[in-house]
C-alpha cells in the first residue's frame, strides 16, 4: 500500500521520539500539471532515509539533500523545481510541471 | 516545526478533527488552528478567518498572501467515512467502489453469517448490534451512513443515531411504501420533520438502478454529489 501523507506526519513525530534528526518537506504550490497535490509531504532523517513523495519520484533526491542541509543548520528553505529552472530541469520535472515544496526541521 | 506542533496536529488527525497548520514562508512561525476554534475569540474577530473557514469546507491546503506576508496553509481534514448497516450484496459491490473513492468503509451487521470476512475481505466489519458498534465507530461531520439491511431491528438504531450526528449523508434502502413505515416509527420515536427530510430515501441518484452493482454506484454517486454540493450548485446556475 502507498504511503498515505498522513501517515508520514505520523512517522515524522515517531522518528522524532525515536531520536532521529528529522526534516519535514511540504509541496506548497503546484503550476500546469504536477505530479504531487499541495500538501503532499516527505519527511527525510540525517542519514538520508526518506518516506513519502512530493513529486512521484523526480525531485526526492534534490529535496533529500538539501533536506539535509536544513536539518545542519535548522533554517527553512523555499525549493523550487519545473521546467522554468535548468539545473531543476536537470534533476527532472520532466511532466512539464512546476512546484515549490517547503523544507523545515521538526525539533 | 516544533515537535509539540507536530504532536498536537497528529493528535487532531488521529481523533478525526479538523485543523489547519498555518506556516509565515518569511520567518517560519507557525500555528495551529482547530476547527472547533473557529467559533470563538480571537479567531473570530481574526482577519484571517474567511480563509480558515474556505480551508475547512474545502480541505485544500494552499498558498495565501496576508498583510504582506506570504502564508502557508496546511489543511488536514479527515478522511470521509462511509457506514453501513447490512453485509448483504450491495455492500459487497460497494467495498471496490469505495476503495477507488478513499471511502473508509465500515460494515455494522450481528448476523454472523453476513457479515464474515470470506465475504468482505480487508473490510472493517463489526459484527455487533448498531448499538454496540457504534461505540467503536463514532459518527461525525466527516461521516456518510447508509443503511441497508431491509430489517428494522437493525437499521432504525443505526438511522436514528445518524439523525442524532452530524452525518453529512443519510441514506436508507427501501421502496416509499418501506420508508413511509420507517418514518412513523421514526416520528413516534419522537423524530421531527427536519430530522426525517435529511433521510435520503429512495437511496442513491435515480439512475434507474436494477443490479446490486448499480444501486451501490447510485449510492456513492449521491454521497459524491452531497461532498461536492457547491460545485454541483455551480454547474446548475444559470449562466449571466
Amino acid at each position: 500500500m502507498l504511503s498515505t501523507d498522513s501517515d508520514i506526519l505520523t512517522t515524522a513525530e515517531a522518528w522524532v521520539r525515536e531520536g532521529r534528526s528529522v526534516a519535514l518537506a511540504t509541496v506548497t504550490e503546484t503550476w500546469g500539471s504536477a505530479p504531487r497535490p499541495v500538501g503532499s509531504h516527505l519527511v527525510i532523517d540525517a542519514e538520508g532515509n526518506f518516506l513519502g513523495s512530493v513529486s512521484g519520484g523526480c525531485v526526492e533526491g534534490a529535496v533529500v539533500s538539501e533536506a539535509i542541509d536544513v536539518i545542519g543548520d535548522g533554517k527553512l528553505r523555499m525549493l523550487e523545481f519545473g521546467v522554468a529552472d535548468e539545473t531543476a530541469w536537470q534533476v527532472g520535472l520532466s511532466c512539464g510541471g512546476r512546484i515549490r515544496v517547503l523544507v523545515e526541521r521538526v525539533s | 516545526m516544533k515537535l509539540a506542533l507536530l504532536r498536537a496536529l497528529n493528535a487532531e488527525r488521529a481523533a478525526r478533527r479538523a485543523c489547519v497548520l498555518v506556516t509565515e514562508l518569511g520567518s517560519g512561525a507557525q500555528r495551529l488552528v482547530l476547527e472547533s476554534d473557529m467559533v470563538h475569540e480571537p479567531l473570530l474577530s481574526d482577519p484571517l478567518w474567511p480563509v480558515l473557514r474556505e480551508s475547512f469546507r474545502s480541505g485544500k491546503s494552499g498558498s495565501v498572501e496576508q498583510d504582506g506576508k506570504a502564508l502557508f496553509l496546511n489543511v488536514q481534514v479527515p478522511p470521509v467515512k462511509l457506514v453501513v448497516t447490512g453485509a448483504v450484496h450491495i455492500s459487497q459491490a460497494l467495498v471496490p467502489m469505495a476503495r477507488e473513492l478513499s471511502l473508509d468503509l465500515v460494515v455494522i451487521d450481528p448476523r454472523t453469517a453476513f457479515a464474515s470476512p470470506e465475504r468482505f475481505p480487508g473490510v472493517r466489519l463489526i459484527a455487533e448490534w448498531p448499538d454496540a458498534a457504534l461505540e467503536q465507530v463514532p459518527l461525525d461531520h466527516y461521516t456518510a451512513f447508509v443503511a441497508l439491511t431491509h430489517d428494522p431491528k437493525i437499521d432504525d438504531p443505526a438511522l436514528e443515531a445518524a439523525l442524532r450526528s452530524e452525518c453529512f449523508y443519510v441514506g436508507a434502502l427501501g421502496s416509499r411504501k418501506t420508508h413511509a413505515r420507517r418514518v412513523e416509527r421514526l416520528q413516534a420515536t419522537g423524530f421531527g420533520a427536519d430530522d426525517i427530510a435529511r433521510i435520503r430515501a429512495p437511496i442513491g441518484l435515480n439512475i434507474g438502478a436494477v443490479s446490486p452493482a448499480e444501486i451501490a454506484l447510485s449510492i456513492v454517486g449521491e454521497i459524491v454529489s452531497v461532498m461536492r454540493a457547491e460545485r454541483v450548485a455551480a454547474k446548475a446556475a444559470p449562466v449571466s
